[in-house]
């Protein structure tokens, strides 16, 4: 990649990786062996994020260029573009693909919102109109996803406080606590395999489980660095935080090469338990493959790196 | 003046009573709440704070009333300025002459003040010495009763055992940290690989905080002085001393006499900063002798600190007695006795151009080092001077010198004085040390250069309590380190060589307290490289590293080490334990961290002998703690293991609970999905499973006992 790597996603099967980066073109790579199978183009903004739907037909994104685009995955071809007035962020399909929530940032007077639009079987009944959009003057909303069975919204982002909205009224439902909450921005946010608990990762060097109906604050990890991104092993009880370093530390960081880490922690044990070195900057995106055998990871370094677990990972013993 | 019964009447030992104070007076009587502090009022609300009275004048006639008056105008008028019929002489009416004595006005205490500093003591002539006196204090003095009355006995209280905190049993040492606004003690659990708190304090100090040298006191600073807290089970604050604005603080090494020291703006901003500095008897809180001057006056030599002085000004002498303390001046060394708080002989030593001056840290010996002057006809010297008797010991003449330091080794037994000499062309300068043998006949001085004379020296330190030394030494950026004892094989009394190092990547030497070890460290940038060296063995035990560290400490009993990154940085602040053999054992991460130190030991009370024979017998005294570790280590394992079973205990409720709504919302998902396969059955499951591996087979015959 030719840009500082913003974002990192599997699809259902596990064979397919998309990565989204600061170059406006996200790209899909071959999940076992890395070899790079397309480039989408069309944004003209770095790109945030992104979702693919469970059939693997198609792929949402968002990004900087103040649009969010519909993508066939298999051709490449843009099959549709949600225009917005400012910079769009995080987006997610609900279960059963027939919803998308999409983010966008604070820009000039308007606030930062989440946007609800209805996603078309056949993309040529596609509309831009939103089911729902639900303002805030929040900061910037780094992360949403889609609640269980759709019910509700989960947003995260600058404030440090984690929402949980009804996805039908755009009633406030919930806050986090602001004592036990995280102390600066949220930079990320990834759900567990089955959507009951989430964890979210911020600047405040911490990473930090909840219940996703509840938002009941369950674990916490403590790291020495702000936290970019955050995932966790469908397979096994184990969390892993990326991240870096403040911007206004960098001359006077550890310039060695490959010494940004990958932090592995017992998720129940809230305990380190390893680290996988490799990234010559600070890592911004982590994804599991959802068979818990691999993971990959992107840095500010341009660098998408693939990790294969050896059979001794699967029998770690704190 | 103001109005008073004629002054006769009071110098005839009559009717004080007349003179009536205004009411509200307090004097020494000081508020006891909690963060008043008497201000060091110089306004005495008498109003005659500013007054001071002349005794011991020379008895003269009428006809010299004059002559007697302009002398001591003219010394009083250059201190300040003599009010306006500021100046009386009382007169015996019967004799004619004068009674020996003068008042004289100023116009502020200040003044009054410096001139009894500057001319109590001054001698007139032979027979006439001025004793100098505030006004007021002759108020002070006449309340004494005249009747002696035995001071009444108080029952008597025990006092806190301060020393309580040495008796843990499990022998732990004690440190105390700085982060953010909060002030903390703990001890360190080395067995347990984490602090355990002992006392933590919001806003406990003001500036900083430190240890008085044998560890009985932690000292505060605070904007009106400076407190000391202690105790037995906890920090109690047990004695002020006013000090306002105080910056700087400094413990005698037996913990009897506190110096605090402040600088403050000059009215004139031309002048230099005027310095106080109060010296206080710990335990009392008693303030025993104040010093007052400018900047100027205490920057003598050495390298001045951001008020052009270098701390501490006074440094003490004589060892754990606190008998002496001396200072250096423009060509003196004034050195004070704690009898009297006066300098010894009533005068300084003259020593002309001395530049630096250190003493024995255990024998009242001061080492003296004068520059080179006068073009090159007088030599740079390093002097040993006997106090107090003020006899030189031993002295050296060193040529072509441009700058010396001495170290002294913590016993005493040595000293070493790095010379930087000049090369025959004075363009560049090369490095060597004269070594004097303090404790042996006639003190022999030896001369060392290092193999290769250009390097530069580094760094230098003396192995506490041993004849060992190491130096730091090259121009590479991976600079040379060597070991020297001031043994040899053959002859104890020549220098060898141990052995050299090449190419560390070091910049500071920290032997552990008891010798033996040492940590050889690449601090500032050199990013926290540490080397832990076993100096008896001559080999590396292990290299490690504490990325950043800005600071590292030995614990008093030189078992553990500290290296800590301070706020200095602005990431990866805290510190990290270390075993005395450089295993990491626990890491401690705090934000905004200023200061870590370890609670000081007081020196032990075992003979040297009873040492020796401890050390060689090591393992018979070590086997009955050896089994205290192994239970404890179970006892241990036993709670963490119970600790991580509830853990995850906990989590399987949580699990279940999500599983359950997971199941029933299972329908509600088939239909969202328009009938889609449910997941589960696709979903991967980790399973625990029990693999049974062969370890080995082996073979015994036993033999069977008919």
């Amino acid at each position: 990649m030719k840009g500082p790597l913003t974002f990192l996603k599997y699809n259902r099967d596990g064979d397919l990786l998309f990565s989204c980066a600061k170059d406006h073109n996200p790209t899909v790579w071959f999940a076992d062996n890395g070899e790079r199978l397309g480039t989408y183009r069309g944004h003209n903004g770095a790109v945030w994020c992104c979702d693919v739907s469970r059939d693997s037909m198609r792929l949402i994104t968002g990004s900087a260029d103040q649009t969010a685009k519909l993508w066939n995955v298999q051709t490449g071809q843009q099959l549709y573009t949600f225009n917005f007035d400012s910079p769009a962020r995080a987006v997610d399909f609900s279960v059963g693909d027939k919803l998308a929530v999409i983010t966008t940032d604070p820009f000039m007077e308007l606030t930062s919102a989440i946007h609800v639009k209805r996603i078309a079987r056949d993309s040529s009944d596609q509309s831009g109109e939103s089911v729902l959009v639900i303002r805030g003057p929040h900061g910037r909303i780094n992360r949403a996803v889609w609640g269980p069975l759709n019910k509700t919204i989960i947003s995260a982002g600058e404030d440090a406080v984690i929402r949980i909205w009804d996805s039908e009224s755009g009633k406030l439902l919930k806050e986090s606590d602001k004592e036990s909450g995280h102390k600066k921005t949220i930079t990320a946010l990834s759900k567990s395999a089955d959507g009951s608990h989430f964890l979210t990762g911020s600047l405040d060097k911490s990473a930090k489980l909840w219940d996703t109906r509840t938002l009941t604050l369950i674990k916490t990890y403590v790291t020495e660095r702000p936290v970019n991104a955050v995932a966790m092993s469908p397979l096994i009880d184990h969390v892993v935080l990326g991240g870096g370093q403040d911007a206004s530390a960098v001359t006077t960081t550890d310039h060695r090469a490959g010494k940004f880490e990958a932090k592995f922690f017992d998720k129940i044990l809230q305990e380190e338990i390893g680290g996988v070195k490799g990234h010559f900057g600070p890592i911004n995106a982590l994804a599991f493959n959802p068979d818990g055998k691999s993971f990959s990871s992107g840095g500010e370094d341009g660098y998408v790196r693939l990790h294969h677990f050896d059979p001794d990972y699967f029998n770690i013993k704190i | 003046m103001k109005r008073l019964p004629s002054w006769e009447l009071i110098f005839l030992g009559l009717d004080f009573d007349s003179i009536s104070l205004p009411p509200g007076e307090d004097f020494g009587i000081k508020s006891d709440d909690e963060d008043i502090y008497q201000e060091d009022n110089l306004e005495h609300d008498t109003g005659f704070g500013n007054i001071v009275i002349v005794n011991n004048l020379p008895v003269v006639p009428r006809e010299k009333f004059e002559k007697l008056e302009g002398v001591i105008r003219k010394i009083y008028g250059q201190i300040g300025v003599i009010k306006e019929d500021g100046l009386w002489m009382p007169v015996d009416s019967d004799s004619g002459k004068s009674l020996g004595y003068c008042f004289i006005e100023y116009n502020t205490p200040q003044e009054a003040e410096l001139a009894k500093e500057k001319t109590h003591g001054y001698k007139l002539d032979r027979s006439h010495i001025f004793a100098v006196n505030m006004f007021d204090d002759f108020d002070r003095f006449m309340k004494v009763p005249d009747e002696w009355a035995p001071p009444e006995t108080k029952p008597y209280a025990p006092g806190e055992n301060l020393q309580h905190w040495l008796t843990d049993a499990k022998a732990r040492d004690q440190f105390v940290i700085r982060a953010g606004s909060d002030t903390e003690v703990l001890w360190n659990d080395a067995r347990q690989s984490k602090p355990d708190p002992v006392y933590k304090r919001n806003f406990w100090t003001e500036s900083f905080v430190q240890w008085s040298p044998l560890g009985t006191y932690l000292a505060t600073v605070h904007r009106q002085g400076a407190a000391v807290w202690g105790g037995e089970a906890t920090f109690n604050r047990l004695m002020r001393y006013a000090h306002p604005q105080v910056k700087l603080i400094d413990f005698s090494p037996g913990e009897k006499y506190l110096v605090t020291y402040s600088s403050h703006e000059p009215s004139n901003p031309r002048d230099a900063n005027r310095v106080v500095i109060n010296i206080f008897d710990v335990r009392t809180g008693k303030m025993m002798r104040d010093f007052k001057g400018s900047a100027d006056d205490f920057a003598i030599g050495g390298t001045g600190g951001v008020t052009g002085v270098s701390w501490p000004v006074f440094r003490w002498g004589g060892g754990k007695d606190d008998k002496y303390f001396a200072r250096i001046g423009k060509n003196i060394i004034s050195v004070y006795e704690t009898e009297t708080f006066s300098l010894i002989e009533k005068k300084s030593l003259k020593v002309e151009n001395v530049m630096e001056f250190s003493w024995s840290p255990t024998d009242p010996i001061l080492a003296l080092f004068v520059p080179e002057f006068g073009g090159g006809n007088q030599p740079a010297r390093v002097s040993l001077f006997q106090i107090p008797s003020k006899e030189e010991l031993r002295q050296k003449n060193l040529f072509s010198v441009s700058d010396c330091k001495m170290y002294w080794q913590n016993n005493g037994d040595y000293l070493a004085v790095k010379v930087d000499r000049y090369t025959k062309t004075k363009k560049s300068t090369y490095t060597g040390f004269e070594f004097f043998r303090i404790k042996e006949r006639d003190i022999p001085i030896e001369v060392l250069e290092l193999e290769n004379k250009n390097d530069k020296i580094i760094a230098f330190a003396w192995e506490p309590k041993g004849h060992r030394f190491a130096v730091i030494h090259g121009d590479n950026p991976r600079p040379d380190v060597s070991f020297y004892s001031m043994r040899s094989v053959q002859n104890t009394g020549r220098i060898s060589k141990l052995t050299t190092l090449k190419g560390k990547q070091a910049n500071a030497l920290f032997w552990s307290p008891s010798g033996r070890f040492i940590i050889l460290a690449g601090l500032k940038g050199l990013n926290g490289q540490l080397e832990f060296y076993n100096v008896d063995d001559l080999e590396t035990m292990a290299t490690a590293e504490h990325f950043m560290a800005t600071d590292i400490e030995w614990d008093p009993t030189g078992r553990y080490a500290a290296t800590s990154v301070t706020s200095v940085h602005e990431m990866e602040n805290g510190f990290n334990i270390w075993s005395f053999n450089g295993k990491l054992l626990y890491r401690i991460l705090k934000d905004h961290f200023f200061q870590f130190l370890w609670r000081p030991r007081p020196a032990s009370f075992l003979t040297p002998e009873k040492e020796e024979e401890i050390a060689k017998n090591l393992k018979k005294y070590s086997k009955k703690y050896e089994a205290e570790d192994q239970d404890v280590s179970m006892l241990l394992s036993e709670q963490d293991r119970e600790k991580r079973r509830m853990v995850k205990e906990e989590w399987e409720k949580w699990v279940n609970q999500w599983r359950q709504l997971h199941e029933e919302e299972k329908l509600e998902r088939q239909k969202i999905r328009d009938g889609e396969a449910s997941d589960e059955e696709e979903e991967y499951e980790a399973k625990e499973i029990e693999v049974e591996e062969l370890l080995d087979v082996s073979e015994e015959v036993l033999s069977f006992d008919d």
